[in-house]
Formats: structure tokens, C-alpha cells, sequence
């Protein structure tokens, strides 16, 4: 199973989810009516690297990592 | 080199150590940048969340760019509570020449604002808001979002 942090202000615990792409995990979300306002301004990363693109294969050891708008400093 | 630090950073120090570490290296510029954390907006201070692993892909690339200007970065942050009055951010370039280093702390810093994996609240009454006003999307945001 692939695992999915919410990090920062989301404030959900992790995730595990059977999937083989991004796009199987928007759909997966899309009922989750509270999340979605989240997942309109969050980027993802897939193992540390932010992706775009829903087509990528995930994997089960796979980490998938949902980011809300950064301000540092 | 890329510090955290719980809390509040110790400024004096961390510039001190810094400085101890390459003032004999012979670079001719150490150009610091301190962030102090202002009372305004009714707040008590700042508090922070960090993504270590992405931030420090995130200053890796910056310091292989540094490099290539025979330059040197060097940042802390904090995590957690950060108080008004004190640091939660330092950074600071060294390098042979002033121009490159006055340059490159300010594209570095631009940069860190836009694209750190790092998550400011506000401190209101011991209770942590997320700034979310003041925050930046990142690149690829919405990939997840479900069609209208």
C-alpha cells in the first residue's frame, strides 16, 4: 500500500491506499468534501520530488506527500 | 549548511560559530540576513511546521548554484514557537566577492519565501492559525482536486 502524509496545517493522519496512479488517488478523494478545498491548493510530492503529473505510476512503498502553500522565514 | 532549531534562534551564537567557521577561509564577503518576528496584528509570535527532507533537497540545489560562484550558503530555522522580538530565520552567503554574495542572498531568500517546505502560523491567544494569507502556492498545486 502506498502511504499519503497531509503535511502542515492539514492536519490529518497518514494514509494507506491501494492504487497504481495519481489520477486512482483524486478519485479516490473525491467525495472527501473537507479535503478538497485542500487538494485545490496543494502540491504533491511523490517520494520528495513534487510532481505534476496524475499519469505517474505509484508504486506500494510509494510516499506520497500533499503541500499546502509554504511561507518561511 | 542547513541548521533547525527548536524555538527561537540564538542569534549571537549562530552568527559566532559561522563566522569562526570561515573567517580564515579567505572570503572577502559574509553577507547576513537576520528575520526578527514583529508584534503587529494582535499576534504573540510566529509558529512553524517544516518538511525537512524537501527543504533540504530544496537547499542543496541552492547551495550546488552557490558553488558555482565559488559562493557558500549557510541557514537556520526554527521549528515551533517563535515569540515577537526574536529570530525563527537566518541566512547568509559567503563568497570572494561582495556583488555575488549581495545577489545571491537576495535570489536565495526570494526563493525561500516562494518555495521552502515550511508552514507559518500565528500565535493568537496560544492558539496556532495557519497564514494562510500570507503563504505561497507551490508549483503543480490542484493536480488532486476532483473535476467540477
Amino acid at each position: 500500500m502506498a502511504k499519503v502524509e497531509f503535511l502542515g496545517p492539514i492536519g490529518r493522519p497518514s494514509l494507506d491506499v491501494d492504487i497504481s496512479n495519481l489520477n486512482e488517488l483524486k478519485d479516490y478523494f473525491k467525495e472527501d468534501k473537507a479535503l478538497q478545498e485542500w487538494l485545490g491548493i496543494c502540491a504533491v510530492a511523490v517520494n520528495d520530488t513534487l510532481v505534476c503529473d496524475l499519469n505517474m505510476p505509484i508504486a506500494s512503498e510509494d510516499k506520497i506527500s500533499l503541500l499546502p502553500p509554504v511561507c518561511g522565514g | 549548511m542547513l541548521e533547525l532549531h527548536e524555538g527561537s534562534l540564538h542569534v549571537k551564537e549562530i552568527l559566532a560559530a559561522w563566522y569562526d567557521k570561515i573567517c580564515d577561509k579567505n572570503y572577502g564577503a559574509f553577507i547576513p540576513f537576520v528575520g526578527i518576528v514583529r508584534d503587529e496584528d494582535g499576534i504573540d509570535g510566529l509558529s512553524f511546521d517544516i518538511y525537512e527532507p524537501i527543504l533540504q533537497s530544496w537547499f542543496d540545489a541552492w547551495q550546488e548554484k552557490a558553488k558555482a560562484q565559488n559562493a557558500v550558503l549557510l541557514m537556520a530555522h526554527s521549528r515551533g514557537d517563535v515569540p515577537n522580538h526574536t529570530s525563527s530565520y537566518i541566512s547568509a552567503v559567503v563568497s570572494p566577492k561582495r556583488k555575488v554574495a549581495l545577489k545571491l542572498i537576495n535570489d536565495f531568500v526570494e526563493d525561500f519565501k516562494a518555495n521552502a517546505p515550511i508552514w507559518k502560523y500565528d500565535l493568537i491567544e496560544g492558539k496556532r492559525v495557519y497564514a494562510k494569507d500570507r503563504s505561497h502556492l507551490l508549483q503543480g498545486h490542484g493536480l488532486l482536486k476532483a473535476d467540477a
